[in-house]
């Protein structure tokens, strides 16, 4: 059904980070109206949720242009849980930025920037045109550019010097991809192209667009062979930015995908094929990367990258179970990844170091001075072990007899996922002190 | 670039793109022209000024940090673009006023969205140019 | 006219690549320009050049009389346009900033964050 109001959710954070701007270089004013703000979008997201959940798709056409020609905004239940997602993971962040981002880096302008970002996701998660959801990736990269290059320091400027060309790369090939679909559907609404599309003669130009898409969307989401840009630039950040970047910016490549995939291009053998492959490489040199590191932002990095693999495994086999359990495991994952990177933060805070061979017994250490901290830790820490496997069983019940070698590839990832945890003492350490005393 | 020539130039230069870049900015709803361009042209206009008469000679005639346009802008553009929302149509549906003003012709909130964008782009425009010549 | 299009682009595209594939950061910002500028050009192309009018209806008529340029991809790539002109603004800026921190402008210079123990 109709319903002007859907696009709220990404006027508000517009509106929020116009009236930071007003307030430039005053830091204490910025930190309230960001978290003002944040809770206001976050009512505004909950809403839309519920009217989604209670009456169904909404949609909205922006300018009452009619649905081909105009740019058509749609709210279906997917995109109502990025959107709430998306307001929840930008409420922690902008919380945990006021306590954790230097003065220096907010007189720079982080929290309007964040708000930016944050419109950015919420209007690709909205979004039903394919050209309208270029638009909101550039705000999304541009937002993303300047809040990790923000203070400037040695290795932020190298790590945001790869992540700026792979980005730049990657929407350049997205706009390619473009290009020549509307040269071949001459349409640009999602809903309309999924039909025009199906009625091309020519499925060789139309394969190559797809894989035009893949590759546009496989950097910015850092599936297999397209990911080192990830690692090299997502710890360098300070962690409230590292938290919002894990959380979405690849997650929203991955929904990118799940659309295209699922509406536009249909996987046929070889489509399905290729992203079978390119979903095992990924979670196993996410999960090898991840076992090689002691840093620990840098582990959550290879983790994010092992994580991608499971979403496209689930895309790839394209059957009901598989994709609702990659939309289950997508939903997790967010606030997962945002978490984790908030924790390490906190670790950092509280011992100075992330090297995780120096980190044992933290608990404990912990537990004793700030018994607080010590338990939100572990909270946060036991939250993303212990869900997380549910989506991961269910995409895994359907993988087997589709790729042998792929899940080989899995199955080898999950065990070190597991063996990085509790023999690299990062959950572990944690963990085995809550039997003591605390 | 300190010759007698374009500075004297300059000076009759600036007022004349100035009102060059609203004329643009006014006639683009159905003709050639908009906010963007006019905004740029507008912006070229004290590009030249600060080329002829030193940097410091702008921000003096400027007043106040052209980065401060951007959000002036960007209220200016988001209140159009929301207003039919406050009358329960889609967001950006164009409105308009009953009767044209003279000179400007018909007012509605495409020309406000487009003032907006005017704005917007004179603020990016001349802190992207000053910022990148003052650190020359 | 098209094919003359469909070499620029292939050049474009093609000389694009070379730079970004160059060991230089500077370099590299020209090939993601002409690169961007391909894209553009294939906007253009692909949504079918026409001589004709512009599509505008007269207010006389109901709808179009004679054969007219499609408005889309003019809009598209006028709205890339503006996006690849702040996005190439940023590049610029950091990879300036970057010479300034780092002190080269080789790219494989740029290894210490891939370093495993830190």
């Amino acid at each position: 059904m109709t319903n002007p109001y859907i696009v709220l959710p990404v006027l508000f954070q517009l509106l929020t980070a116009v009236i930071l701007l007003f307030f430039w270089a005053k830091v204490n004013t910025q930190r309230l109206i960001s978290i003002i703000g944040s809770l206001i979008s976050m009512g505004i997201a909950i809403h839309l949720f519920y009217q989604v959940y209670g009456q169904g798709i909404q949609t909205m056409q922006a300018g009452s242009w009619a649905a081909p020609f105009g740019i058509t905004f749609v709210a279906d239940l997917l995109s109502a849980t990025m959107v709430l997602l998306t307001t929840l993971s930008g409420l922690a962040v902008a919380v945990f930025s006021t306590g954790s981002i230097r003065n220096a880096r907010l007189k720079f302008g982080f929290l309007p920037i964040l708000h930016f970002l944050l419109m950015g996701l919420n209007g690709a998660f909205l979004t039903g045109d394919i050209f309208n959801l270029y638009v909101w990736f550039e705000i999304i990269i541009i937002a993303s550019f300047v809040l990790i290059t923000i203070g400037g320091e040695k290795a932020q400027i190298e790590g945001s010097i790869k992540y700026v060309t792979m980005n730049l790369l990657a929407s350049a090939i997205f706009l390619t991809a473009i290009a020549i679909l509307y040269g071949l559907a001459g349409s640009l609404n999602m809903a309309d192209l999924s039909g025009q599309v199906a009625a091309i003669e020519n499925r060789n130009l139309v394969h190559v667009t797809a894989i035009l898409f893949l590759v546009g969307f496989g950097i910015k989401s850092a599936v297999f062979p397209l990911y080192f840009w990830l690692p090299a630039s997502y710890h360098t950040p300070p962690p409230a930015i590292s938290a919002i970047f894990g959380g979405l910016l690849t997650k929203v490549g991955v929904y990118a995908m799940l659309r295209i995939f699922t509406l536009i291009f249909i996987p046929d053998d070889f489509l399905s094929d290729l992203l079978s492959v390119m979903a095992g490489l990924t979670i196993l040199s996410g999960g090898l990367g991840a076992l090689l590191q002691s840093n620990m932002r840098k582990i959550f990095s290879y983790l994010i990258i092992c994580h991608i693999g499971f979403l496209i495994a689930g895309l790839a086999m394209y059957t009901e179970l598989a994709l609702s359990g990659t939309l289950f495991y997508l939903v997790h994952d967010i606030v997962v990844k945002t978490n984790l990177f908030l924790l390490a933060g906190i670790i950092f805070k509280l011992t100075g170091t992330l090297n995780i061979q120096k980190l044992g017994g933290m608990y404990k250490k912990i537990s004793q001075a700030q018994p607080a901290h010590g338990h939100t830790a572990l909270f946060l820490g036991g939250d993303s072990s212990s869900f997380g496997l549910l989506g991961e069983g269910r995409i895994d019940s359907r993988w087997l007899p589709k790729w042998f070698l792929c899940a080989g590839g899995h199955d080898r990832a999950g065990e070190l996922f597991d063996s990085l945890c509790y023999r690299k003492g990062l959950v572990r350490g944690l963990l085995e002190r809550s039997r003591g005393p605390a | 670039m300190k010759t007698l020539i374009f500075k004297t130039a300059s000076g009759y230069l600036l007022p004349l793109l100035v009102l060059f870049s609203v004329f643009i900015l006014l006639r683009g709803h159905y003709l050639p022209g908009g906010g963007f361009v006019g905004g740029l042209i507008a912006s070229i206009a004290f590009v030249i000024h600060s080329f002829a008469n030193g940097l410091e000679e702008t921000k003096h005639l400027i007043k106040m940090h052209p980065g401060f346009l951007m959000p002036v802008g960007l209220l200016l553009a988001i209140l159009a673009g929301a207003s039919p929302l406050f009358i329960g149509e889609t967001f950006m549906t164009g409105l308009w006023f009953e009767n044209p003003v003279p000179v400007i012709g018909m007012v509605g909130s495409a020309l406000f969205f487009d003032l907006g964008v005017y704005l917007v782009v004179i603020g990016v425009t001349l802190t992207i140019i000053f910022t990148i010549s003052e650190t020359l | 006219m098209e094919l003359i299009l469909v070499i620029l682009i292939g050049l474009l595209y093609a000389s694009g690549i070379y730079m970004m594939l160059r060991r230089s950061m500077v370099k590299m910002i020209i090939g993601l320009i002409l690169l961007g500028n391909g894209a553009n050009m294939l906007i253009f192309l692909l949504g079918r050049i026409v001589k004709g009018k512009p599509p505008i209806i007269d207010s006389a008529e109901k709808v179009f009389q004679d054969i007219y340029a499609d408005p889309v991809p003019q809009a598209l790539i006028l709205t890339a346009i503006v996006i690849s002109f702040g996005l190439q603004s940023f590049a610029i800026i950091l990879v300036k900033r970057a010479y300034k921190v780092v002190k080269t402008d080789d790219l494989d210079a740029l290894n210490s964050t891939d370093e495993i123990y830190d």
